[in-house]
């Protein structure tokens, strides 16, 4: 008879995700707005999040997603130039991503997506964001500060509550969706103060939140 | 539920291409390729992970596992599992979603506000 189970019977414990919160000033003031409008139209442009569909369709509103990074990313976007060097065709990335004849958007959920993305795409996407918002629509954008590092993982944020995030690290699949190791996605650059407001220049007003853990929350009014 | 028993649904199986209009009066599996359009206004439909569908669906319930390019309106329930891709907009009255499906497009639950389910991914 075995009274104990022996401990080689059992499968190795499986290596769960780290999930960390964090309060976001940011999307305090996008909440007021999503709580106090009926029937916003809303583009999160972060990876799919049950959370985040919750959150924003049980008050009423239109959720639109568009995971805009793993788009980045598509070796697809890959053309020579004429001088024979590989570069990322903008133009193309604009004729599949971002196109919504039908929608104005109220509110557009950037998270870290431009300090994740390739240069190139940076600015054209942020302009064609510019494009499908309404006039003093809001977009929540967030940006490292040098302190974070290169390492610095990339994070999905799901809304859990009117001012918190809870944050889950990205790797984003092989484009096959086949067997296959995650790509890591690595931090492209630091955008400095001035270089925030320059990528939004054409933008009404801009504000600026900070926070302890590295990460300056940036909200913007069209 | 991932591959429904023989009997229980229709089945269109992975080596089936469809195109066209297609309609039925009974749960349907699919797991083959499918383009035009699938309507089972009081049924169920699974999308099988083999399956590719380019067409808008209509039906009381959705559950897709594999491809879905086009409009999905459900007037119960859709069920995105983890391998899920889907390019088109959902139009239900409940929603869930699980860890890894991708979604690209609008999601309008409709009904009473406070009453759509999202369930959390697992």
């Amino acid at each position: 008879m075995k009274f104990f189970r022996s401990s080689s019977d059992q499968a190795p414990p499986l290596a769960v995700p780290q999930k960390r919160t964090r309060r976001s000033s940011g999307i305090g003031e996008v909440s007021r707005l999503l709580n106090s409008v009926e029937n916003l139209c809303v583009l999160d442009l972060g990876s799919t999040s049950a959370n985040n569909i919750r959150f924003l369709t049980e008050k009423g509103h239109k959720n639109y997603s568009e995971d805009l990074l793993r788009a980045a990313v598509d070796p697809g976007l890959l053309v020579k130039n004429p001088d024979g060097y590989w570069g990322l065709d903008s133009k193309k990335f604009l004729e599949e991503n971002l196109v919504y004849q039908n929608a104005l958007f109220d509110v557009v959920l950037c998270w870290d997506l431009a300090d994740y993305m390739p240069e190139v795409l940076v600015k054209p996407a942020i302009d064609r964001l510019w494009s499908v918002m309404k006039p003093q629509a809001l977009l929540l954008s967030f940006f490292h500060t040098r302190d974070a590092g290169p390492d610095s993982p990339c994070f999905r944020y799901h809304i859990t509550g009117t001012d918190m995030l809870e944050m889950q690290e990205v790797k984003l699949p092989p484009m096959s969706r086949g067997p296959g190791d995650r790509q890591a996605l690595r931090l492209q650059r630091v955008f400095k103060n001035r270089h925030i407001e320059n990528l939004f220049r054409d933008f009404a007003s801009i504000k600026f939140f900070l926070a302890r853990d590295a990460i300056r929350e940036v909200l913007v009014v069209r | 539920m991932d591959a429904p028993l023989t009997g229980e649904f229709a089945h269109i199986g992975k080596s089936v291409v469809i195109k066209g209009e297609l309609s039925g009066s009974e749960d349907l599996f699919v797991d083959g390729q499918v383009e035009g359009s699938i309507e089972l206004r009081n049924n169920k439909l699974i999308v099988g992970p083999n399956a590719s569908v380019k067409a808008s669906v209509s039906a009381k319930g959705v559950v897709i596992q594999g491809t879905v390019q086009g409009t999905v309106n459900a007037t119960d329930r859709v069920e995105l599992r983890k391998s899920a891709v889907v390019n088109g907009d959902v139009i239900t009255q409940r929603i869930s979603i699980e860890e890894g499906a991708f979604l690209k497009g609008k999601v309008d639950v409709h009904g009473e506000p406070g009453k759509a389910t999202v369930p959390a991914a697992s």
